[in-house]
């Protein structure tokens, strides 16, 4: 159903990251290489997931990135300037973030802050710009895309917020979407609605996705691969069909934890967290 | 139209209601100020050796024998009419005198304020971006400096070093000596009837003069600017909206002017209308030091003579301009932020 | 902290809390010492205060003996800082200036700490109407720049040094009260003050004995903020000749004089101006680090 994994678009060998002044690593020697797929990162907050996606794209100013191996496409993300990664960000890699309340700027016009995404990477006429915005944002299944485009944020529902997000990061056609927590800021009832969109364009445009996440249904259904994460590092990685079947204790417990329609009503087992998971574990891909 | 809103009206007539009790109370405060003075009104102005009967005369006619809650009475009806009475300097009209002088100061005063904006503001969003680091520090000691001078040492200083010393700029006055006189009047702004009349070389000595006293106001004014600058930027460079602008594939500058100054745009225009007003009591003493003819030298040197009339109604002046710039960045907060519509 | 701490404690116990205040204080004192511009404060304050305490010591000559012979000399080993137009002795006269400027930002502070408190205090405590007529009065003083307002009281009331202090503490206790209501508001509900409303107490002495000890460590840095102000107000004033009056060694006075020489005699303004500038820079650079010091925020990220 996905075009083979064969060809990495990006590569990740121990990468370790360490945010200054803090005595322990956030992240420590993540491994993983993705292809024109979906991939999954689980963890409980604080796994150090999210960090992983932001260094990615080389956000964390206040980290040291260290690894053995990081490349998109040929590009080498460690050593590559902050002028090559004006190139990466928005046009090659792209992320959308967690709760639209904050993550638009609220004194600009959604529409506006779709179509800066677009001129940043193309050089073209603002109507063109303002166009090619219009149509994403029928794309993402806006009804009313005029009016909507002269909103401001405050002005927009959440799950309205999230699709907007969702317009802005893909209006660019990059190779690489990472979704942090795209749906969690939003009501129960949206969150299937946007999630099958972005699944929906990913899956057209042939973008590899990135999608962190808490929620094991979520990318037990939306991914091909899944992460799963634990105080910094890789315990698990397997893919999402196998899931049932995770080895290590930490995804057996997060597995158990799960409440099921038509399982038992007995109380659902805690989840445990030993210390020796934290321990570092030979890097395994 | 429509959608104003009640709320929103409601709003604006209970500011009009706290407006006037403080313009108001400002009243009270001017004449209580008024009356406790110890010079005697009445001598100052029919001199030392005038008769028992003309002192009498001269007394009642000010209304100084009457309670002085119909005093007060008077005076409001006195400040409604625009009758501020005469100074016993100049002889004229208090509100006249008040009018000819204030361009002066208002075009010194927006000189600095464009200064001290710009100052400030870069260099509050310098120290932001740096946060802990060099500049920021540079920047806090060069603010505080600002924010510690005596603005009137400053002036003669920056005179001896800038003026008598190097030559640089001109010295004290508006323009150079020769030129008084020469441009006829029509704004009282220097700057520009100077060049509605194509007198280019008035212009030229004018910005002259106006170049060192505009900039130390406007230095000690950057601080306050400065400071907030700062703590406004650093409040938006943490928002999420931030890293959005990151990922599209903005640099760092662009980040930061097109999105987070942005948004703190609204409340650096209330900041610097606020800075504004305040830049006014600068303007007193810069004025003594550069012979500035403005408002502020004419109420010290009225101050100094204890000519009343002249120094309250300056005091009610400054008053009122202090509550329109309160007002009016109020105002401009309303206007401007998409969120409050 | 401060707010659990006494609310679980009798009122009267919150008096007794010196040797807690104290190791608090020392607590802010190495804070400020490890920062360099807070550093710089500290030691021009210690200056100031030895140079003033110990002024008759460290003067070379009295600071009105006036000497026409020497007008008007430069700087040299027998005058540190120059003479004057009368011959008077620049440094002896700064050194005794620093007095005047002790006695100027001490009783400011010691007349506007208990105006504003009370009326903050106050104002905040019953609140309602008393409130809104307090907290107006305070707007009205608010809605003047404190130079202008002062030069007005100080014309009305005639020039001195003690009506320059008076003027000036008329301008300066308004932010004070602010202050002081804002903190009563947050006192106002907790419940050591109901205990001792319900106990009988009167509201004078629930204000003083509970409220006051509260609002007092705010108000005290409040203060010592606004000193950097006082000082550069006074000057001000003392610059325009409604302040200290000659002979006074004032500093801002004393530049006054100096200006007519200054072309030929630059040590005339120099000095006092460069006294003025360190001790309202020096209040500056330790407000702005007890700012630091004290925010909680800034604690944290340590």
């Amino acid at each position: 159903m996905t075009d083979h994994p064969s060809d990495p678009i990006l590569s990740v060998e121990n990468l370790s990251i360490h945010y200054r002044g803090t005595p322990r690593p956030a992240v420590r020697n993540v491994s993983f290489t993705l292809g024109r797929e979906r991939l999954g990162i689980v963890g409980e907050s604080g796994s150090g997931k999210s960090t992983v996606g932001r260094a990615l794209l080389r956000l964390l100013p206040t980290a040291e990135i260290t690894a053995d191996r990081m490349s998109f496409k040929g590009i080498d993300l460690l050593r590559a300037s902050e002028k090559d990664m004006l190139h990466v960000r928005g046009a090659q890699m792209s992320m959308i973030l967690q709760d639209p309340k904050f993550s638009l700027n609220p004194i600009q016009r959604c529409g506006d802050q779709i179509t800066e995404a677009y001129l940043t990477h193309n050089k073209c006429p603002k109507r063109e710009a303002r166009a090619r915005t219009l149509d994403m944002l029928e794309a993402v299944q806006i009804r009313d895309p005029e009016r909507v485009y002269g909103l401001y944020p405050h002005e927009v529902s959440g799950g309205m917020g999230q699709r907007i997000m969702i317009a802005m990061m893909l209006l660019t056609n990059p190779s690489l979407v990472i979704a942090d927590e795209p749906t969690s800021a939003l009501d129960v009832t949206v969150r299937l609605q946007v999630l099958g969109i972005l699944d929906a364009l990913v899956r057209d445009k042939g973008i590899g996705l990135i999608m962190i996440s808490h929620d094991l249904n979520l990318v037990r259904n939306f991914c091909d691969r899944v992460l799963i994460m634990y105080a910094g590092q890789v315990v698990e990685s397997l893919k999402a069909s196998e899931l049932d079947n995770a080895q290590h204790p930490y995804s057996r417990g997060l597995l158990a934890a799960q409440p099921r329609i038509g399982g038992g009503r007995g109380t659902l087992p805690v989840l445990q967290r030993r210390p020796e998971w934290s321990e570092p574990v030979e890097a395994s891909s | 139209m429509a959608y104003l809103g009640r709320r929103r009206l409601g709003a604006i007539a209970g500011q009009g209601g706290t407006i006037l009790v403080t313009l108001f109370g400002l009243l009270i405060l001017t004449f209580v100020i008024g009356r406790v003075m110890p010079v005697d009104p009445v001598r100052a102005m029919v001199g030392e050796d005038a008769t028992r009967e003309v002192y009498e005369h001269v007394y009642q006619q000010l209304g100084f024998d009457r309670p002085m809650w119909q005093q007060f009475l008077y005076y409001l009806k006195d400040v409604a009419t625009f009758n501020f009475g005469t100074s016993i300097r100049t002889g004229k009209p208090v509100l006249e005198d008040i009018l000819y002088v204030l361009p002066a100061t208002i075009e010194l005063a927006t000189f600095a304020i464009l200064i001290g904006a710009t100052l400030g503001v870069s260099m509050g969003v310098l120290a932001a971006v740096n946060k802990d680091r060099w500049p920021d520090h540079v920047v806090r000691v060069l603010s505080l400096a600002g924010h510690s001078m005596p603005i009137f040492w400053t002036g003669m200083i920056a005179l001896l070093i800038f003026y008598a010393h190097f030559g640089w700029v001109g010295g004290s006055g508006r323009m150079d000596q020769f030129y008084i006189g020469l441009v006829p009047e029509q704004t009282g702004f220097l700057l520009i009837d100077s060049a509605m009349a194509g007198e280019w070389e008035i212009f030229r000595s004018a910005v002259n003069h106006i170049i060192l006293p505009a900039a130390l106001l406007g230095y000690s004014s950057s601080a306050y600017i400065t400071r907030m600058t700062r703590s406004f930027m650093l409040d938006q460079i943490n928002q999420e909206y931030i890293t959005t602008a990151r990922v599209k594939g903005l640099s760092n500058r662009q980040t930061i002017w097109r999105h987070a100054f942005g948004n703190i745009r609204v409340q650096l225009v209330t900041i610097v209308a606020l800075a504004y007003g305040a830049l006014l009591e600068g303007a007193v003493l810069i004025e003594t030091v550069f012979a500035w003819p403005g408002f502020g030298q004419y109420l010290t040197s009225n101050l100094l003579i204890g000519d009343m009339n002249a120094v309250m109604t300056c005091v009610l002046i400054v008053g009122v301009i202090f509550i329109t710039l309160n007002l009016l960045s109020d105002l401009l907060y309303r206007v401007f932020d998409p969120r409050t519509r | 902290m401060t707010m659990t701490d006494a609310s679980q404690r009798p009122a009267r116990e919150t008096v007794k809390r010196v040797p807690q205040s104290l190791i608090a204080l020392r607590n802010i004192l190495t804070f400020l010492l490890k920062s360099p511009t807070s550093a710089f404060g500290l030691l021009v304050l210690a200056v100031l205060l030895s140079g003033a305490a110990l002024a008759p010591l460290l003067a070379t000559h009295d600071p009105y003996a006036q000497d026409l012979q020497s007008a008007l000399q430069a700087p040299s080993m027998a005058h540190f800082f120059g003479t004057d137009e009368l011959g008077r002795d620049i440094y002896s006269r700064i050194l005794y200036g620093s007095r005047i400027t002790l006695t100027f930002i001490t009783l400011v502070s010691v007349i506007v700490g208990p105006i504003g408190l009370l009326v903050g205090t106050v104002a905040g405590y019953f609140g309602g109407r008393i409130d809104t007529v307090l907290m107006r009065i305070t707007d009205i003083f608010l809605s003047f720049p404190s130079l202008i307002l002062s030069l007005a009281f100080v014309a009305a009331l005639g020039p001195s040094l003690n009506n320059a202090i008076i003027a000036i503490s008329l301008t300066a206790w308004p932010p004070i009260a602010r202050l002081a209501r804002a903190e009563t508001l947050t006192f106002r509900s907790a419940d050591y003050i109901a205990a001792a409303r319900l106990q009988g107490a009167s509201s004078g002495r629930i204000i003083w004995r509970s409220i006051v000890p509260m609002c007092l460590p705010s108000v005290l840095i409040r203060l010592t903020l606004n000193m950097a102000t006082v000082i550069l107000t006074a000057a001000g004033l003392g610059f325009l000749g409604l302040g200290a009056q000659p002979p006074l060694p004032e500093w801002g006075a004393m530049i006054a004089t100096g200006r007519r020489y200054m072309i030929d005699s630059w040590w005339t303004v120099t000095f006092p101006g460069l006294a003025i500038l360190c001790v309202s820079l020096a209040f500056n650079l330790l407000g702005d680090g007890l700012r630091d010091a004290l925010d909680p925020k800034q604690m944290n990220r340590r």
